[in-house]
């Protein structure tokens, strides 16, 4: 029982982050009809970002684990934001294939940018330990103050990402685009503003899912997003594509169920578990867990 | 207050408008009338900023606004209500509304806005909390409407608001069109299929065919022309 209890502990507070990753990329699927391919070398940048403010930082106390968090996150949504402007709003009216492209361009672009010498290189760096770190044992189980940093953390920012969308203007006007972009402009809401609002938003997201990452698996590195990047698209797919509690939901399963895979005695499957969820996944709700086909009234 | 100057409008290389003008005076109810193809869509929405003319002007209020993008033309007080509506179908009726008053940032106009939406269309206060797409056709047409009005428009477009209704609610409808125009002084052009009810209660007309003007005048004149008759109006 209590191993039970400690694997699916450990498998929320890898959910968490997976999640964090999966709502950047069905907001922005939401509006723009797309998955922006970039979206786990925004996460990177975040884990990096928390590398080099960490280091200025005195380690161990929660001032810079704040700071740290807050300056990835910062940073990730002016770098969604930057993205978005120069690569994707040029194509706004181009078919989805060559967005789809160049988003796998600019993904490539990070990547290969940060593994120069010059500026991160390929080697992996040690994450400081930004955070103070301590061990509860509570019971049989054994829970790391960095696990409940990712699952407060990440509970936090789900909540007020959910403030955001569903009790703000801008969120009710990130809604009102995903659903018909045209009658949008119609009541007079910028389109550009709000896709530039829902590229921060989802980069900031997945900055803070750097952070937290890394520091459960200090290790940084130019090619750390892609892993997790494409589990967490997975979960965005799985939860329903473009619905955000799907993502937020797609997420913990997935990371419940691949700890408790890798727990297991068919642990080096653990990777392949994810695709072989989505595959069942989709076989009996093509839409996704919470995604529904809409029906429009003529 | 709205003028329309040899607007020509294109999808790719299939010309939709060929050169149309068009004028509305304030305070006046004008029709556009024509059949499936004519290019009346097309009209408001390179009107509203959704679609850009090849070449042409629009002026409102004075001011050419044949570039400008959408969101600043509503900004301007020229509002479109689409063809099918076009309402935040996931949203409840509440959320639509709010919408509609995006651009609005007095809370007292916006409260007034609202009752004045409440009394034209009492229905959509029942249905505040129902997500929009459960309402039924009329409904829809009524929050497209109240959700435009909301935004303290000068000047209404409506893309034919008899389409998909109940019969019994295309004259409710209309008769709240007329009482809009009169009773608040909004400016209405208004897209029709319909071309009996839209000659009834406008002042002026003109008839789209095929991207040119082919036919204008008084309303009341175009309801005893033979050829439009003929044409439009069922014999």
């Amino acid at each position: 029982m209590s191993e039970f209890l400690q694997q699916l502990l450990n498998g929320l507070s890898l959910g968490a982050i997976y999640a964090l990753i999966a709502l950047g990329y069905t907001m922005v699927y939401g509006v723009l009809r797309f998955i922006n391919f970039a979206h786990s070398d925004v996460f990177m940048v975040g884990a990096i970002i928390g590398y080099y403010t960490g280091h200025h930082l005195p380690p161990g106390t929660v001032g810079s684990g704040l700071v740290v968090l807050a300056a990835a996150m910062a940073g990730c949504a002016l770098l969604g934001i930057v993205i978005e402007r120069f690569a994707y709003r040029p194509l706004r009216n181009a078919p989805t294939l060559n967005v789809l492209i160049t988003a796998i361009g600019v993904s490539l672009l990070l990547e290969y940018t940060f593994q120069n010498q010059h500026v991160f290189g390929a080697a992996p760096q040690l994450f400081p330990p930004v955070f103070p770190v301590k061990n509860f044992q509570l019971g049989g189980l054994s829970i790391s103050s960095n696990q409940l940093i990712v699952i407060g953390v990440a509970a936090l920012l789900m909540v007020a990402l959910e403030f955001i969308v569903h009790r703000t203007k801008i969120g009710t006007a990130m809604r009102a685009v995903s659903l018909n972009p045209k009658a949008a402009q119609l009541v007079g809401v910028n389109i550009d503003v709000v896709i530039s609002f829902t590229f921060g938003l989802g980069s900031a997201l997945a900055g803070a899912g750097g952070i937290l990452y890394a520091l459960n698996y200090p290790s940084v590195e130019p090619l750390m997003g892609v892993v997790p990047g494409l589990k967490a698209f997975i979960a965005a797919i799985l939860g329903g594509i473009g619905n955000i509690p799907g993502a937020a939901l797609g997420g913990l399963i997935l990371g419940t169920v691949e700890t408790f895979v890798s727990g297991s005695q068919w642990s080096t499957y653990k990777d392949a578990i994810a695709f072989a969820i989505l595959i069942v996944i989709l076989l009996f709700r093509p839409a996704g867990i919470l995604g529904k086909f809409t029906v429009e009234k003529v | 207050m709205l003028a329309v100057t040899d607007l020509h409008v294109s999808y790719g290389a299939i010309a939709a408008l060929s050169g149309i003008s068009f004028q509305v005076e304030q305070g006046s109810i004008v029709t556009l009338i024509g059949g499936n193809g004519a290019g009346k869509t097309t009209t408001l929405r390179t009107v509203s900023g959704l679609l850009r003319p090849k070449s042409g002007a629009i002026s409102f209020l004075g001011e050419d606004i044949t570039t400008l993008p959408a969101h600043q033309i509503v900004a301007r007080g020229l509002c479109h209500v689409p063809e099918g509506r076009m309402i935040f179908s996931n949203l409840t009726v509440d959320e639509n509304l709010a919408m509609g008053a995006y651009l609005q940032h007095d809370p007292v106009r916006i409260a007034a806005n609202r009752d004045y939406v409440f009394s034209i269309f009492p229905r959509l206060r029942e249905r505040l909390k129902q997500t929009a797409g459960t309402l039924s056709g009329g409904e829809q047409q009524m929050l497209a409407i109240g959700r435009a009005l909301m935004g303290n428009p000068k000047f209404l477009m409506l893309d034919e608001p008899s389409l998909g209704i109940a019969p019994r609610l295309i004259s409710t409808i209309f008769e709240k069109i007329v009482e809009i125009n009169r009773v608040h002084g909004i400016t209405i052009l208004l897209v029709e299929q319909n071309a009996n009810l839209a000659l009834e209660i406008s002042r002026h007309a003109y008839c789209l065919e095929t991207g040119r003007i082919a036919m204008e005048g008084e309303s009341k004149k175009l309801r005893h022309d033979p050829q439009l008759k003929a044409t439009y109006l069922g014999g």
